[in-house]
């Protein structure tokens, strides 16, 4: 009984799919074909941000001139739902070693890393830094070149996991624990928030705003943007890092 | 056929949704149901960043020369889908973590990962409570 | 051009088949990650490189380490090493 039960199931599935997947063909067939100028995608809101964002905010990537300008509460938006996964990932995890203490930690520790592995080890002290280096790069040279907060956290972030995993849990906690961590992620938030809260007042009362614009080009050339770059780089990173920690360890030590 | 090669990306996004939803659907394994929304999600960005395309144009990175003189916009594509795309990858991330983390205890609980089996298992516990 | 767009998508097409089609995990892992990277050769086709390297360091980068740290919390690379020490026994014994 529950067999049928279950091949009937697999057998509606498969015939809805494949109507969705039907249905959704024949709504793309009739889409206008992709390239074209005249597309309606293509119109005077592309047309605003391409002219106006590169002298409004500096910025000559017109992309992170978008999200981090004109588009930036949405950007906080996102950086919040970063940290609440953190903190959901983190009550989902949790080893409780006080209450508990028969949780096998020091097992945990070890069953991950090799101990005397030199190759991985040397290698990583000359691969560490450049990662780092690249990371802050592409953070910093946000409005400049492709890349900005996302991308470069999200390397900062894998460096710092490489890094655990050659030297192990004792080196990295050093400054890696949850006090820096809270630290840290609050403070970009916050400092994102009071940014941003500042120039959308001062925008929407048409007053003079005390952060310079000066669109030359160079890396101080888009006022907010570049600290905002900075503010979104450490919360990714940092949430790499957590969401890695969370589910090796059980937590961050305290 | 030669809106067809033209219009490809779009059909093979909405192809890799119906897998995605397929894989959602009728696998029982929870980390193959989770890879199965990664690609729905990679799918639905990938729509959406041909939508913007232009074909002969370049990403929208402009010079300093046209910042001074004024921009060209038939030279670039259009921002605003790469915008919206790459606020929906991070976030996909952490549904994707959020989603393992479930996993994990679940697997820690019930050492399984068939989510049949765990549904069985707790109704059965219920029953027993009963 | 063209040619080698179709071709990718083609790939990503099969990539995508593929993940259901595999018997052990991992390799359902590395499938997505592969559908990742390609993903991002697409996009950087089509003129967005900020979404191109926003997903080689996201989709193909941190959401395999995230699922690669979640199977040794399982305990599943252990579990697959020891089938196959029983699979090759098996295949020594016959």
């Amino acid at each position: 009984m529950k067999k049928k039960l279950n091949r009937i199931y697999n057998i509606l599935c498969v015939i809805f799919a494949l109507v969705f997947i039907a249905a959704m063909l024949l709504t793309v067939n009739s889409l206008p074909s992709i390239g074209e100028p005249t597309n309606p995608t293509n119109n005077v809101v592309s047309e605003k941000y391409l002219t106006d964002a590169s002298w409004e905010t500096g910025s000559l990537n017109a992309v992170s001139g978008m999200i981090l300008d004109y588009r930036a509460f949405d950007t906080l938006g996102e950086s919040c739902v970063l940290f609440v996964a953190t903190i959901a990932v983190f009550i989902m995890l949790r080893r409780d070693e006080d209450s508990n203490p028969n949780l096998p930690t020091q097992y945990l520790n070890q069953s991950y890393e090799d101990e005397d592995d030199i190759i991985f080890k040397k290698t990583l002290e000359f691969l560490f830094p450049v990662i780092l280096c690249f990371g802050i790069y592409v953070i910093a040279n946000g409005h400049l070149s492709p890349g900005g907060g996302f991308s470069g956290g999200a390397i900062i972030g894998a460096g710092f996991i490489l890094y655990l995993n050659a030297y192990g849990l004792d080196k990295i906690e050093r400054f890696a624990n949850s006090k820096t961590y809270l630290a840290c992620s609050v403070c970009a938030l916050l400092f994102y928030g009071l940014a941003k809260s500042y120039v959308f007042y001062v925008g929407a009362n048409h007053l003079h705003s005390i952060i310079p614009v000066f669109a030359d080009g160079t890396i101080f050339a888009s006022g907010l943007i570049l600290p905002l770059n900075i503010a979104v780089g450490i919360v990714v990173s940092n949430t790499v890092y957590a969401l890695y920690i969370m589910f090796r360890r059980g937590g961050f030590n305290k | 056929m030669n809106y067809f090669l033209s219009n490809l990306p779009e059909f093979v996004s909405m192809v890799c949704f119906g897998i995605g939803f397929t894989n959602l659907l009728l696998n029982k394994n929870m980390i193959r149901k989770i890879i199965g929304l990664d690609i729905m999600d990679t799918s639905i960005y990938l729509f959406l960043a041909v939508k913007g395309y232009i074909a002969g144009t370049v990403a929208p990175i402009v010079t300093l020369e046209e910042q001074m003189v004024g921009v060209n916009t038939s030279l670039y594509t259009n921002p605003i889908p790469a915008g919206l795309v790459l606020t929906g990858i991070v976030v996909s991330v952490s549904v994707s973590a959020i989603l393992l983390a479930i996993t994990v205890r679940l697997y820690e609980e019930f050492h399984t990962l068939d989510i049949d089996e765990i549904i069985h298992m707790v109704r059965e516990e219920d029953r027993r409570a009963e | 051009m063209q040619i080698f767009m179709a071709s990718l998508l083609i790939l990503l097409l099969i990539l995508a088949i593929s993940v259901s089609f595999t018997k052990k995990l991992l390799p359902a892992v590395l499938i997505y990650m592969s559908y990742s990277v390609i993903t991002s050769i697409i996009w950087m086709l089509l003129q967005s490189p900020d979404l191109a390297i926003t997903e080689a360091a996201v989709g193909a980068g941190i959401t395999t380490v995230l699922f690669f740290v979640a199977f040794k919390r399982m305990g599943l690379f252990k579990k697959a090493l020891d089938e196959e020490k029983e699979d090759v026994n098996e295949k020594e014994v016959k």
